[in-house]
């Protein structure tokens, strides 16, 4: 691997971290959200 | 059986592919953004004009549910074609046949979106919505793409089915149940799919043909595909006026529901009867082309809004 592509390697997996860490903290806002109006209507 | 389109054979650029850690952004792609605008509208206006309220966190959670499912049937429908398009201008530079991504990597993709879409619909929503998701992602990856699609010119026919599902399972998150309302919401998308997908067909050129996928106009004739496209809008008229015979609407769904779909029979008429002449600007597809996406937005905006002013007490 060149240093061109090393660096572009490096870029992609950290772009590609960002978009599955925003995911996942959607998801257990998500949840939360679900999980309260749930009990609620409980 | 190893077909053209099969997962087992190699894109050429596949090598290149395994190199770098794939996009975000192609991943998305495979998704098919620009489908999911209808399919999201048609999700939210099932979930809007069924009877019934619900919280609307759990109708933002089901109309997720609904695109997640949608964009994973999507991501699979790209997988198993990726060798088809490849072949065609229109999709060559799609993130598999773009030698962008692994073909593994888009299959697992669709799956764990589909499944996760599923899931969050039974677990957050109800599990009979959750059921129709499954059959809707099924439909879609496998009874169409990989099954129907390849063999009868009624593909565009059959692949309609799987759009027409975001409303039926939008209206049963809400009520729990499959009645005539969500059914004919279902059916209003089915016979709406032929006449805008061939009349489109009739005036741009596809390569379809060169990749041995079975379109109408191209194995049946130009003749033959605007005598359907007339007659499934003979067919959707009344269809889309049910929802108002059966009493499931009120007059202002009933009224735009009629006057849409005799414009729409107005446009679809020279087309089912001309044929094409020399020079040929196919004026007439191109206006029913358009007025089918409008026409198809208008009755679904109409049926919300009889839903608000039934709720409002503006009628009875």
């Amino acid at each position: 691997m060149t240093p061109e592509e090393e660096t572009e390697y490096r870029r992609r997996r950290k772009s590609r971290n960002w978009v599955v860490a925003g995911a996942l903290l959607f998801f257990v806002i998500l949840f939360y959200a679900i999980t309260i109006v749930r009990i609620g209507d409980a | 059986m190893e077909t053209a389109a099969s997962p087992t054979s190699q894109t050429g650029t596949a090598a290149s592919a395994a190199m770098l850690p794939t996009e975000w952004r192609d991943f998305f792609t495979l998704t098919k953004p620009r489908v999911m605008t209808l399919v999201i509208f048609t999700a939210i206006c099932g979930v809007l004009a069924a009877p019934g309220s619900i919280h609307p966190v759990l109708g933002f959670t089901a109309i997720l549910a609904i695109s997640m499912g949608a964009g994973g049937s999507a991501a699979l429908n790209h997988w198993w074609e990726a060798d088809l398009d490849a072949g065609m201008k229109r999709t060559m530079n799609r993130p598999l046949p773009g030698g962008r991504m692994r073909r593994e990597d888009a299959r697992d993709f669709g799956i764990f979106l589909s499944g996760v879409s599923i899931v969050l619909m039974g677990v957050a929503i109800d599990w009979l919505a959750a059921a129709l998701l499954l059959v809707a992602v099924i439909y879609y990856a496998v009874i169409y793409t990989m099954w129907l699609k390849p063999r009868t010119p009624q593909n565009i026919v059959i692949g309609g089915g799987a759009g027409a599902f975001p409303p039926l399972i939008g209206w049963v998150a809400v009520t729990g149940e499959i009645t005539a309302m969500p059914v004919l919401l279902f059916a209003i998308i089915f016979f709406w799919t032929p006449p805008h997908f061939w009349a489109l067909a009739l005036f741009v050129q596809s390569d379809y043909a060169k990749v041995g996928i079975p379109m109408l106009p191209v194995v049946a004739g130009e003749k033959v595909t605007r005598r359907q496209i007339w007659w499934y809008t003979v067919a959707l008229a009344p269809i889309a006026i049910a929802p108002w015979v059966i009493g499931g609407t009120s007059w202002i769904y009933g009224m735009t529901a009629a006057t849409l779909s005799a414009l729409f029979l107005l446009l679809a008429w020279p087309v089912g009867r001309r044929s094409r002449t020399d020079d040929d600007k196919m004026l007439p597809e191109k206006k029913l082309f358009k007025f089918s996406i409008y026409y198809l937005f208008a009755l679904f905006a109409a049926l919300v809004a009889d839903r608000v002013a039934a709720y409002q007490g503006w009628i009875a």
